[in-house]
C-alpha cells in the first residue's frame, strides 16, 4: 500500500515541479503558479497550485493540513466538558456555533436536555457568532476584489457583536461557554436592550453593504455566473450552508431537523438563489446576517424565565452509544459523530467540518476559470482554515 | 417536540418512529444481502452495517433511494487504546488494561470499521452506514465514482487509518509530510505530546478549593 502511495506522491512532486508544456498545438508552455501558504489573497493559510495555460486554470489543487492540529486525535485523551474547549478553535470565527453540536451529541447520549431558558440563550448566541463571523466575510469580499472600504465597515460593526459575546461570555472569540446541561452562567444586565441596538446597527450595516458591494458594478461583473456550481454536485460533495443554498437547494438544517434549540419557536425564511454562482453565494450570507438579526430580535422578545442548567452530576459520566447532531454553523453544515463507551472522555469524535467539504470542491469548480477569479470563487466560498484542517 | 427525551425514556416506551422504520425497510430491502445489520433509534437516526463487498453497492442504492448528499467518510478503530488516556505516571509501571473490543451500534467482527453518512436533503434523514475491514487487506472499494466529495475523505482516512480505498484516483497524504510512518488515529499510535510531557495533571495534587473546605469540616 505504501508503494501505491509513494508513487503517486512522486508523480505530484514532478508534476509540481516541472513547467509542462501544456498545450502541444499551439506551442504555449504552461506554468504552475503557487499560491500561497502566505499570500493576501488566501486569507488564511491555505495554499492553492494552479497549473495554468495562459491565463486559465488546467489544474488546481488546495494543499491542506499547514494548520492540522490533530483534534480528533486529542479529543481521545480529553473529557467531554474539556472538548469545547478544542473545538472552540475549529472555527474560530463562530466558535460559540461549534460547541452548540458537541454539547448536544453528548446531552443525547446522557438523555439530558438543557432547560428552555439555556436553549434560548444558545440559540441566541448561535446567531450572534454567525453575524460575527458572516458579516467578517462581507467587509473581507470587497477587499478580494480590491475594495477597501467595506472591511472597515465590516470591522466596527463586527466589533459590537464581539462585545455582546464577551459580555455575555467572557471571550471574544473562544466563549467556552456551553456546557453538557444548561449554560455556565445567565446573561449579563443589560444584555437585551444593547443586543437590540446592535441589531439595528447590523441592519444598517447589512444595507451598507449591500449599496457598497452588491449593486456594485464592478462586484457584478467579477461574480456573476463565475464559478457556477450546479446543485447535484454541490450536493455529492457534499457542500453545505449558504453554498448549497446558492445553488437552489432549500435546505437548512436550522430549520428542518428538530433539535432542543430555539429556531422553531421564531418566524423567518430561508433564502435560496437559483444560480449558483459566486454572487449567489454572497447574496445569500447577506440575506443569512439580515435573518439573523430578525431571529435574534424575535427570540429576545422572549426569553423564558427558569434556571439556565439542568440537574448534572459534577463528574459527567456519558453512558455507551453513539450519537450524531450536526448544526447549521455559519460556514454550513457541522457535525459531530460522537461514540462513548460509558468514560469520562469520547472514545472516539468524527468531526465533520463544513469547510473540508466546501473546499473539496475547489479542483473542480476552479477548472477553466481564470486567474482573476481564482481569489474571488474562494472568497466566495468561504472557508476557515481551522475548520478545514481541524 | 422532544426529540432526545423520547430517546431517554427505556426503549419499550419509546414511541415508534414511523417514518424511520419505514426508511429502514426501504433501504434494507433494495441493499437485500447487503446488509448485515440495522438499527433505528426513534425519533433519532439510522444506522446499517454492510459487507465490505456491499460497499460500492450501498452507495449507488443510496443515492438512487435519494440519498443525495454526501456528509463525510472516516473510519472507527475499535480496539482500546493500549496507552489509555495518557495519563499514565512514566515512573510507575503500566497499569493493566481491559484491551477485549466492544463494538458500538450494529455490532461488527473486525477491529477497523468504515464509517460513512448519507443524507436526503428533502427529509434531512440521514443514514449511518458502517462496513467491516478486513485487517489482512486493509481495503475497501472507493466510493469517489459514486461521490466525487469522497475523494479527500478517502484520502484522510487512509492517511489516519491505513485503510487502502480501491479504485480512489489519488490517494495520497493530505496533512503529513509524504514519508511520514504509522497511522496516527490508529489507537494503538501514541499521542507524542504525552509521551515527551507526561500529563501534567497527574503531578498538580492540589485540592479544590471546595473540596478543601469540605475536609476541614469534617475534621472539625
Amino acid at each position: 500500500m505504501s508503494v501505491i502511495g509513494d508513487r503517486q506522491q512522486l508523480a505530484y512532486i514532478a508534476a509540481q515541479a516541472a513547467d509542462a508544456r501544456v498545450n502541444v498545438e499551439l506551442e504555449t508552455e504552461g506554468m504552475t503558479l503557487n499560491i500561497g501558504p502566505q499570500h493576501p489573497a488566501t486569507h488564511g493559510t491555505l495554499r492553492i497550485i494552479a497549473r495554468l495555460d495562459g491565463e486559465q486554470v488546467i489544474w488546481a489543487e488546495p494543499s491542506a493540513g499547514y494548520m492540522h492540529r490533530g483534534y480528533e486525535k486529542l479529543t481521545e485523551v480529553r473529557t467531554y466538558p474539556q472538548v469545547t474547549a478544542l473545538i472552540n478553535r475549529i472555527d474560530w470565527l463562530g466558535s460559540f456555533a461549534n460547541e452548540v453540536p458537541f454539547i448536544l451529541a453528548a446531552e443525547k447520549l446522557m438523555g439530558v436536555e438543557a432547560p428552555p431558558r439555556a436553549q434560548h440563550i444558545r440559540t441566541i448566541l448561535f446567531e450572534l457568532s454567525r453575524i460575527a463571523n458572516v458579516s467578517l466575510f462581507l467587509g473581507d469580499l470587497g477587499v478580494q476584489m480590491g475594495a477597501i472600504t467595506p472591511v472597515f465597515f465590516a470591522f466596527r460593526d463586527r466589533e459590537y457583536v464581539l462585545n455582546l459575546i464577551e459580555g455575555a461570555t467572557g471571550g471574544r472569540f473562544h466563549p467556552n461557554f456551553d456546557r453538557i446541561g444548561g449554560l455556565k452562567d445567565d446573561l449579563p444586565a443589560g444584555f437585551i436592550d444593547e443586543t437590540r441596538m446592535v441589531m439595528k446597527k447590523l441592519r444598517i450595516f447589512c444595507d451598507e453593504i449591500e449599496g457598497l458591494l452588491f449593486g456594485n458594478e464592478i462586484f457584478q461583473s467579477r461574480t456573476r455566473g463565475i464559478g457556477v456550481i450546479p446543485k447535484d454536485v454541490a450536493l455529492q460533495y457534499g457542500l453545505s450552508g449558504a453554498n448549497l443554498r446558492a445553488s437552489g437547494v432549500d435546505w437548512d438544517l436550522r430549520r428542518d431537523q428538530s433539535l432542543p434549540m430555539a429556531w422553531d419557536k421564531v418566524d423567518w425564511k430561508v433564502w435560496t438563489h437559483p444560480d449558483g454562482d459566486s454572487f449567489a453565494r454572497c447574496w445569500i450570507r447577506l440575506q443569512e446576517t439580515r435573518e439573523a438579526t430578525k431571529i435574534v430580535d424575535q427570540l429576545l422578545d422572549t426569553i423564558p424565565s427558569g434556571p439556565v442548567m439542568a440537574k448534572v452530576p459534577k463528574i459527567i459520566k456519558v453512558p455507551e452509544g453513539e450519537a450524531w447532531v450536526s448544526t447549521e454553523n455559519p460556514l454550513g453544515e457541522m457535525g459531530y459523530y460522537v461514540v462513548s463507551q460509558g468514560d469520562q472522555g469520547p472514545f472516539r469524535v468524527k468531526i465533520r467540518s463544513a469547510s473540508f467539504n466546501n473546499i473539496s470542491i475547489v479542483p473542480w469548480v476552479l477548472k477553466g476559470v481564470y486567474v482573476p477569479d481564482i481569489i474571488t470563487i474562494l472568497a466566495s466560498l468561504y472557508f476557515i482554515l481551522g475548520d478545514i484542517d481541524r | 417536540m422532544s426529540p432526545l427525551s423520547s430517546t431517554t425514556d427505556s426503549t419499550t416506551d419509546a414511541p415508534r418512529d414511523d417514518v424511520r422504520e419505514t426508511e429502514i425497510a426501504r433501504i434494507t430491502s433494495a441493499l437485500g444481502d447487503g446488509v448485515v445489520d440495522s438499527m433505528v433509534k426513534p425519533h433519532d437516526d439510522m444506522w446499517i452495517r454492510v459487507t465490505a463487498d456491499s460497499w460500492m453497492n450501498t452507495a449507488e442504492t443510496l443515492k438512487s433511494l435519494g440519498y443525495t448528499y454526501f456528509c463525510f467518510i472516516s473510519a472507527i478503530d475499535w480496539m482500546p487504546s493500549p496507552f489509555g488516556k495518557g495519563e499514565d505516571d512514566p515512573t510507575e509501571p503500566v497499569p493493566e488494561r481491559d484491551m477485549s473490543i466492544k463494538q458500538g451500534y450494529t455490532g461488527g467482527a473486525t477491529r477497523f470499521q468504515v464509517l460513512a453518512r448519507l443524507t436526503q436533503p428533502q427529509t434531512s434523514l440521514g443514514v449511518n452506514i458502517k462496513a467491516d475491514v478486513d485487517e489482512s487487506t486493509m481495503s475497501i472499494q472507493s466510493w469517489t465514482s459514486v461521490f466525487a466529495g469522497a475523494n479527500w475523505h478517502e484520502r484522510e482516512t487512509w492517511e489516519m487509518y491505513g485503510i487502502v480505498f480501491a479504485g480512489h484516483p489519488d490517494l495520497r497524504k493530505m496533512y503529513l509530510p509524504m514519508d511520514f510512518e504509522g497511522f496516527p488515529l490508529r489507537k494503538d499510535f501514541p499521542l507524542l505530546a504525552r509521551i515527551v510531557k507526561p500529563w501534567p495533571g497527574i503531578v498538580d495534587v492540589e485540592p479544590m478549593p471546595g473540596d478543601d473546605d469540605q475536609e476541614e469540616g469534617t475534621a472539625s
